[in-house]
């Protein structure tokens, strides 16, 4: 495959689309999915065949408000439908070129006027399963133009330029990463792609790699040839069956053009690339639980350095990044490294994928640009808290963030901001939450998913969670004395300071946070026994031991 | 000309002393006999730097690092025994006696356990924490050998020794996080007739703790002697 | 000076702690001459005193009137000593928790016996689910852990104690010591 080759595909889709009148985009992702969005499909495909007007129905990746599905998008005039049903369909297609249906359309203005697509620019606009739509929209051409006209050396440069951090939550520098295997000695060396999105509220890697695998694939190459390495491996969770499935797909067409395989766009350039797939273990996440885990083994961290820049899979130099960090790749090869260090907040850098969820009007995926302000997000493009409920807290970063209150809402978003709130940007998890969440509750469900998280290798996290989880069971239920929550306090230092991995050393974030803004509603719950939200149930016996006499 | 050196210098608790490249700062800690505490480590096994107490803290890296794995570096100020690692250590060693069904008393281990003297060297009077009193087995099926999971701390040293020393690998971990459990094979009995132990024994003498021991010596009078390994190591080397 | 009010309490525990403080020998003379003896297993008091400067406990928690006891030891009690494991960390008593206080009662009153096999119900305290160390119910001043702490460590710790002087306790004992 060369540069003209891929134009011609490119045009020649272009071509094809200009035989019809009218695009009808059906969003098939998972939330539209669930709502019958593949009969709403098949309805619009029926519709459209019967019909006059040249009609072309498209399935596409996921289009951000999900709470507002099955989601439909006209072409060319850019109309969006929400709540569509099959019914709906002969009203659709009847309507086409006309005004459209009143009771379908839906404003949203508000909601994608704020946001700045790079990673999801594709998002609901290709088929993921065909590689020519990716093609037609500038795809592999970053990794074919870069190929014939670059220096790997320049390709780290221009990452290095562009500002990007990694998207997977610790946000180190992608650039200061990708130079350092380069760097790294070693004939043989690998570029992992860490899909093992796992998060509680969180998929935005999962409908990257759902509704634009081809991207993730590209992004893979390019930092191949960057770093010298010529095998590839993404692993995914199991629990993602339709991003296996896609990846495969994808895989199987990049190779079949010759994007993926040996010499490709006739250089030296070899590269290919593997899917293996994780057992659902959050810990995976963490770079050498994942790399144990590529390589058969169970999948427990290790202690770091030796990093896996200079000794990762099998020991070689291995480079890993995250799903979106490698979605960004691309548009940073074509549209430079300035493009997008000009744009985000002073030390972060370009645009930040979140999955908006909880008490939140219009849940979904959303792409902003860094240093927007946590208010504008919740509130104009999330449309707010609904029912006429009193906001009280984000959480972001998943197990390993905290929460944020209303007092906070109007500092920009950024690694360095999250992180001095007692946050963390995390992946990209971003769940709200109204007056009805216990914040006591809330710190109790993160410790328990961390303590049945941990892989067990280290006493603090493998101990030290399923403890606080014991102590903060007791504050819920009404059990819980001043002495426990000051032992809580200690447990949290000493699980945060003295943990092996990331897990652990993040696991009492959310347990801080809510200290540190709600530590009202921890003292309600000991010296009143009282629940502020209601949400948890006081035991009768207020002993330090639940005792059960027996006969 | 400059020649490259291999040796290091760097301090240690204020104590001024010397290394060769490559060493980690427990092994130049140890020879300088200034003691870091550690359960997970054993001369003449891998590292896995898991149980977090050989913890020490560097100036200028604000990360607390296990001296076991971290090698040292040319001009390294490091503190073993500050307030901050003390607090750790006993809140580490409480975790452990609460985790699982320490029971000194009764223990065939009473007077020789690393976990009970460490629980002693560290100023351990009680521990604040509840104790989980978790219902775990004993499996007594082999002819020579129990293990009592009741006093187990997860050290892996037997995981270790059988798979690097004797080169069986009869012992791993099985489950996650609270859950985890040491098992022979598949986690068949130990005594199963189709067992890949070979009985000789390594993995008794290097648990730290009462969960493994043999049982033709019963009573808290029989110390183990991990010593071995150092010497059979570099015997192996000699040869 | 007035003498100090001692006080000794038996909780679940096996006694054994009393017996290696009353192996303190002679040197319980010595003792004596600075402290009474207020209320213990080896003396004829029947109600604990209302004020009581130095009490000593053995035995781990394990019945509701063991939680009502140390309730109201602590209520009367200036210092309050965990005296042995079983105060300390629940040692053998505690040893039920993992299966819980029917299969004990069963395998002690039902299967091993051959006489008109019955748990008893009257006059014993009830038990509680699980045994716990008595610093879990109430504030306890030092813990002196021991399976059971020796004579010598009684010795020096109740020395110590009384002299309101310096005491490393890590020094002297330890867990199942």
């Amino acid at each position: 495959m060369t540069i003209e080759e891929l134009e011609l595909i490119a045009k020649n889709v272009k071509q094809e689309n200009d035989k019809y009148d009218y695009e009808v985009n059906v969003c098939m992702d998972l939330a539209c999915a669930s709502q019958g969005a593949g009969a709403l499909k098949d309805a619009l495909v029926k519709a459209a065949e019967t019909s006059e007007k040249k009609v072309l129905v498209r399935r596409t990746g996921c289009m951000g408000p999900c709470s507002h599905g099955p989601l439909v998008r006209l072409d060319p005039d850019e109309t969006l439908y929400h709540h569509v049903h099959a019914e709906s369909a002969e009203a659709i297609v009847k309507n086409l070129g006309e005004a459209p249906v009143p009771e379908l359309q839906c404003d949203l203005n508000e909601h994608f006027d704020k946001q700045v697509r790079v990673v999801l620019e594709n998002a609901g606009y290709i088929d993921p399963e065909k590689i020519d739509d990716y093609i037609a929209r500038d795809g592999y051409k970053a990794l074919l133009t870069m190929l014939v006209e670059m220096t790997p050396n320049g390709v780290v440069h221009r990452i290095t330029e562009s500002g990007l951090r990694g998207r997977g939550g610790g946000g180190y520098p992608t650039g200061l990463k990708w130079s350092t295997v380069a760097k790294a000695n070693g004939d043989v060396k690998y570029v992992v792609c860490n899909g093992d999105e796992g998060d509680p509220g969180a998929f935005m890697d999962r409908s990257v790699m759902e509704g634009d695998p081809h991207r993730v694939i590209e992004g893979m190459a390019i930092a191949g040839y960057a770093v010298g390495a010529s095998k590839g491996f993404i692993y995914v969770r199991a629990e993602y069956p339709v991003a296996v499935s896609r990846l495969t797909t994808a895989l199987r067409e990049a190779r079949r053009h010759g994007l993926l395989g040996n010499n490709i766009a006739n250089t030296p350039f070899n590269f290919d690339v593997e899917i293996r797939l994780g057992a659902g273990a959050f810990v995976c996440g963490e770079e050498t639980a994942l790399i144990a885990s590529i390589e058969g083994r169970r999948g427990t961290p290790k202690p770091r350095p030796p990093y896996p820049a200079a000794s990762g899979l099998w020991g070689k130099p291995t480079l890993i990044n995250n799903v979106e960090t490698f979605a960004n790749i691309a548009p940073i090869m074509r549209n430079g490294g300035k493009w997008f260090f000009n744009m985000g907040s002073e030390r972060s850098k370009g645009t930040k994928v979140f999955a908006l969820t909880g008490k939140i009007a219009n849940t979904g995926l959303v792409e902003v640009p860094m240093g927007i302000k946590l208010r504008e997000i919740i509130e104009e493009i999330g449309g707010g808290v609904p029912g006429g409920h009193k906001f009280k807290a984000v959480q972001t970063g998943g197990p390993s963030g905290g929460c944020i209150p209303e007092e906070m809402l109007d500092v920009g978003v950024s690694y360095d901001a999250l992180l001095k709130m007692g946050s963390i940007m995390g992946s990209g998890g971003m769940i709200v939450m109204d007056d009805t969440s216990c914040m006591v509750n809330v710190a109790r469900y993160f410790i328990e998913f961390c303590m049945t998280e941990s892989c067990g290798k280290c006493i603090p996290c493998r101990a030290g969670t399923a403890q606080m989880f014991t102590l903060l069971t007791r504050i819920c239920n009404g059990t819980g004395t001043l002495d426990d929550l000051a032992l809580l306090e200690d447990l949290c230092s000493t699980v945060k300071e003295t943990s092996l991995c990331g897990l652990g050393q993040t696991a009492p974030n959310p347990v801080l946070s809510t200290l540190k803004y709600f530590r009202d509603e921890y003292m309600e719950h000991i010296l009143h026994k009282r629940c502020p939200a209601g949400v948890c149930q006081m035991e009768a016996v207020n002993s330090a031991t639940s005792i059960e006499v027996m006969a | 000309m400059s020649v490259e050196t291999d040796v290091k210098t760097l301090v240690i608790d204020e104590q001024e002393v010397s290394a060769r490249a490559g060493q980690t700062i427990l092994e130049v800690a140890r020879e300088n006999d200034i003691n870091i505490p550690t359960l997970c480590h054993l001369d003449g096994l891998s590292d896995v730097g898991a149980c977090r107490l050989c913890l020490v803290e560097i100036k200028g890296n604000n990360k607390l690092l296990p001296a076991c794995v971290t090698a040292v570096q040319e001009g390294m100020e490091i503190s073993t025994s500050s307030e901050r690692l003390q607090k750790h250590r006993r809140t580490i060693l409480e975790l452990l006696f609460a985790e699982r069904n320490h029971v000194c008393s009764v223990c065939v281990s009473n007077g020789h356990c690393e976990l009970q003297t460490l629980g002693q060297e560290q100023g351990l009077t009680h521990v604040r924490l509840p104790y989980r009193n978790p219902n775990l087995s004993v499996d007594a099926s082999n002819e020579r050998f129990t293990v009592d999971h009741n006093r187990c701390i997860l050290c892996t040293r037997c995981v270790r020794v059988c798979a690097e020393i004797e080169g069986a690998h009869v012992w791993d971990v099985m489950g996650r996080g609270i859950n985890s459990l040491i098992i022979t094979d598949l986690h068949e009995k130990w005594g199963s007739s189709t067992s890949t132990c070979t009985k000789c024994g390594k993995c008794v003498q290097v648990c730290p703790t009462g969960a493994l021991f043999d049982k033709s010596k019963m009573g808290s009078d029989h110390p183990k002697s991990p010593d071995f390994l150092p010497y059979l190591n570099l015997m192996r080397e000699a040869q | 000076m007035s003498k100090l009010k001692l006080a000794t309490v038996w909780l679940d525990g096996c006694s054994g702690c009393h017996m290696s403080f009353l192996d303190m020998d002679e040197r319980l003379l010595e003792l004596a001459e600075v402290v009474d003896v207020v209320y213990s297993p080896i003396v004829d008091t029947k109600v604990f005193p209302d004020e009581v400067d130095i009490t000593l406990v053995e035995g781990a928690v394990a019945s509701v009137d063991d939680e009502k006891k140390i309730k109201k030891i602590r209520e009367h009690s200036k210092m309050l000593v965990a005296m042995g494991d079983c105060a300390v960390t629940g040692n053998v008593p505690a040893m039920r928790n993992p299966i819980g206080p029917e299969a004990i009662l069963n395998r002690a009153y039902i299967e091993n016996v051959s006489a008109q096999p019955q748990i008893p119900c009257v006059v014993v305290p009830k038990l509680l689910r699980v045994v716990r160390p008595i610093h879990e119910f109430v504030k306890v001043d030092v813990f002196l852990p021991g399976c059971p702490p020796s004579a010598d460590t009684f010795h020096t710790a109740l020395t110590a104690l009384v002299k309101s002087g310096p005491l490393d306790i890590p020094a002297l004992t330890r867990f199942g010591a």
